[in-house]
């Protein structure tokens, strides 16, 4: 492996609240080459806000805190507004949830990705639109002239989620967050839009964080895996190694899994009194 | 609303242009049916109010001392005697051709009276919704952005004063300060005594006619008048556009788009503007339009603080007149305004929003 392409070391994120600061995020560490990370984890388990404090988006009155958070040697949390926005989008980029309500309503899709290039890198006309339709292209979309002049509400999930990969790689980053990429969408398209996040990433060398509830998802397309528990990891392996799981919190996340042709009648609840303190 | 069917294969262009062109046609006739349709009920309206208010208009004419002779003659003149359908016929008629009537207060004609007055209102109220929007929108916006900042607590208090201070007093302290002590606007009136008259009304606005007459001194004298109440008018909706504005931004910023913008290394002034502020474009249009129409209705407070010879007084005086012809004449303008504006702002929401069209 390469140097890394990111360094995590005791990362915080904590937001006030009525009766104190909560912390969501509890000291989280971990490096990433240029390989598929999957961050596993229930709702409200500090996956998502770890992504987000990676690009530096948590708005105030959030606070990041971190011994360490250098992506290619830089220091995130040194950076200034400016020096930020240099990094979002053309370095490290991120996939959000729902094509839905990610996709600015009033743009065309053309727009919006065409906003994603020129931000970044100052091209020609006539360049910027046939980069679009390359892009399109790549994410298997196979009408882009058509489909770059439509708005989000006139396509489907499934395709809204191609056209947000389309721009989130567009600039061509180094590190692409995927945050629940395919929560929103139905089971029918979920393994066609991933397909296409792996076969892009791998494709470009890229890193790729991928954040989901889903661990047969994750242990499909990453080669490492967090499982993350109430802002802390629980649990780090290789991708083929889950069932090797030591954690009861994983363990007990795995039993719940539902296989096809199995005769149980009830799955089991997770026993959360195994290894929570709170 | 037409659905447009997914195009798998795109037909020949120009069977596509004349499809459109059509759509457009219909999308015309459509809307000038209504158009004609909202009108006819807004005048059902005010002929209907006409005849259940507990005015005799003959006698408003003729007086209380006239002979029953004398009566029923101007009940037949008025046409008074006719069945109410034939009533309503012919008062839209006269609708149509321009004849409100008389006024019993001012004693000229209705309509005159009000292509008077009403583009005196208009023209104030439509500097102050410029004003109210130029400042309004912008403060709301710079709010929302910087929620819980000092910036945000002063433009809710200047928010408000607007919401809280009383129309005439805030006119009175204006004239006291920037009129009678510091003199940097003209006083009461929409021009100064020696200037009145000279400009022959084309469309009744001074600011408009005396331009296109080539005026500049009358120009700049009336807009040295119109300033002060326009800007006191303009406060009032700006409070509340600034208010409406910072709400809107806030909903809108919170959206998954505005993060997705930022992801992408958008700067702040960028996803403020362009993918917080372009969605609210369309609700904002419509609390605009209301404010507008709102201030067309014109303010008797601020007209007679400012000797203002608007549709407000105008309106007042003839209802405590029981000047009916008046009275409904003015209702009528007023309603037009709101149909018009109601329409203008159905339009601007397809312009501005895809999802509309």
């Amino acid at each position: 492996m390469s140097s890394p392409l990111l360094e995590v070391e005791n990362l915080r994120v904590s937001f006030p609240t009525h009766s104190g600061r909560v912390e969501v995020v509890k000291g989280l560490s971990f490096t990433l080459g240029r390989e598929r990370l999957g961050i596993v984890g229930e709702s409200g388990s500090g996956k998502s806000m770890t992504g987000r404090s990676i690009l530096k988006l948590i708005r105030k009155p959030g606070e990041v805190t971190a011994d360490k958070l250098r992506f290619e040697g830089i220091d995130i949390l040194d950076q200034n507004e400016k020096q930020m926005r240099a990094i979002r989008g053309a370095r490290i980029s991120m996939v959000m949830q729902d094509p839905k309500f990610s996709l600015n309503p009033v743009m065309t899709v053309g727009e919006q990705i065409a906003e994603a290039l020129v931000t970044h890198q100052k091209l020609g006309r006539k360049e910027v639109q046939q980069r679009i339709l390359d892009m399109l292209v790549a994410v298997r979309i196979n009408d882009p002239e058509r489909v770059a002049k439509l708005y989000p509400h006139e396509v489907s999930g499934g395709m809204g989620q191609r056209i947000m990969i389309a721009m989130m790689l567009i600039p061509e980053p180094e590190l692409l967050i995927a945050d629940e990429p395919t929560s929103a969408l139905d089971v029918s398209v979920q393994a066609q839009v991933l397909d296409i996040i792996d076969d892009l990433v791998t494709r470009k060398g890229m890193g790729l964080i991928l954040i989901s509830h889903d661990l047969a998802l994750v242990s499909r397309y990453c080669d490492r895996i967090l499982v993350m528990n109430a802002g802390r990891v629980v649990e780090e392996c290789a991708a083929g190694q889950l069932d090797k799981a030591q954690h009861p919190y994983t363990r007990g996340l795995l039993a719940a899994m539902p296989v096809i042709d199995e005769t149980r009648d009830e799955l089991p609840v997770l026993d959360r009194t195994q290894w929570a303190g709170t | 609303m037409t659905t447009e069917q997914p195009a798998l294969t795109s037909p020949p262009p120009e069977k596509l242009t004349s499809k459109r062109t059509r759509r457009q046609i219909s999308a015309v006739a459509t809307f000038l049916v209504t158009l004609f349709l909202t009108f006819l009920g807004l005048l059902a309206i005010t002929f209907f109010i006409g005849r259940v208010i507990p005015i005799d208009p003959v006698l408003a004419v003729v007086g209380d001392r006239a002979t029953q002779a004398q009566y029923d003659a101007a009940k037949i003149a008025m046409g008074l005697d006719q069945p109410l359908y034939m009533q309503f016929i012919s008062y839209v008629g006269n609708v149509f051709t321009g004849n409100l009537g008389m006024s019993v207060s001012t004693g000229r004609a209705v309509a005159a009276d009000l292509s008077r007055f009403f583009p005196a209102t208009f023209e104030m109220a439509t500097l102050g919704i410029l004003i109210g929007v130029a400042i309004g929108v912008p403060l709301g916006v710079t709010a929302a952005a910087r929620q819980g900042s000092w910036l945000d607590q002063a433009i809710r208090v200047v928010g408000l004063l607007g919401y809280s201070v009383p129309a005439f007093w805030l006119g009175l302290v204006g004239l006291a300060v920037f009129y009678a002590r510091l003199r940097w606007v003209g006083g009461p009136g929409r021009l100064d005594i020696f200037y009145d008259g000279l400009v022959t009304p084309i469309t009744g606005m001074i600011l408009i006619d005396s331009l296109v007459q080539g005026e500049f001194d009358i120009f700049w004298n009336a807009v040295w008048h119109i300033v002060l109440p326009a800007s006191v008018l303009g406060f009032f909706s700006l409070a509340y556009i600034a208010r409406m504005t910072r709400s809107f931004m806030l909903d809108q910023l919170s959206q998954e788009f505005v993060t997705t913008a930022r992801v992408k290394g958008v700067p702040e002034r960028i996803v403020i503007w362009r993918h917080a502020f372009n969605p609210i474009r369309v609700p904002l249009i419509t609390v605009i339009g209301l404010s507008y129409a709102g201030l067309l209705e014109g303010s008797v407070m601020i007209e007679t603080v400012f000797s203002w010879p608007g549709i407000g007084n105008y309106l007042t005086t003839a209802l405590l007149n029981a000047d009916m012809n008046a009275v409904l004449g003015s209702t009528l303008v007023i309603g037009a305004v709101f149909i018009v504006i109601n329409k203008v702002s159905d339009v601007l929401y397809r312009v501005l929003d895809p999802r509309a069209r």
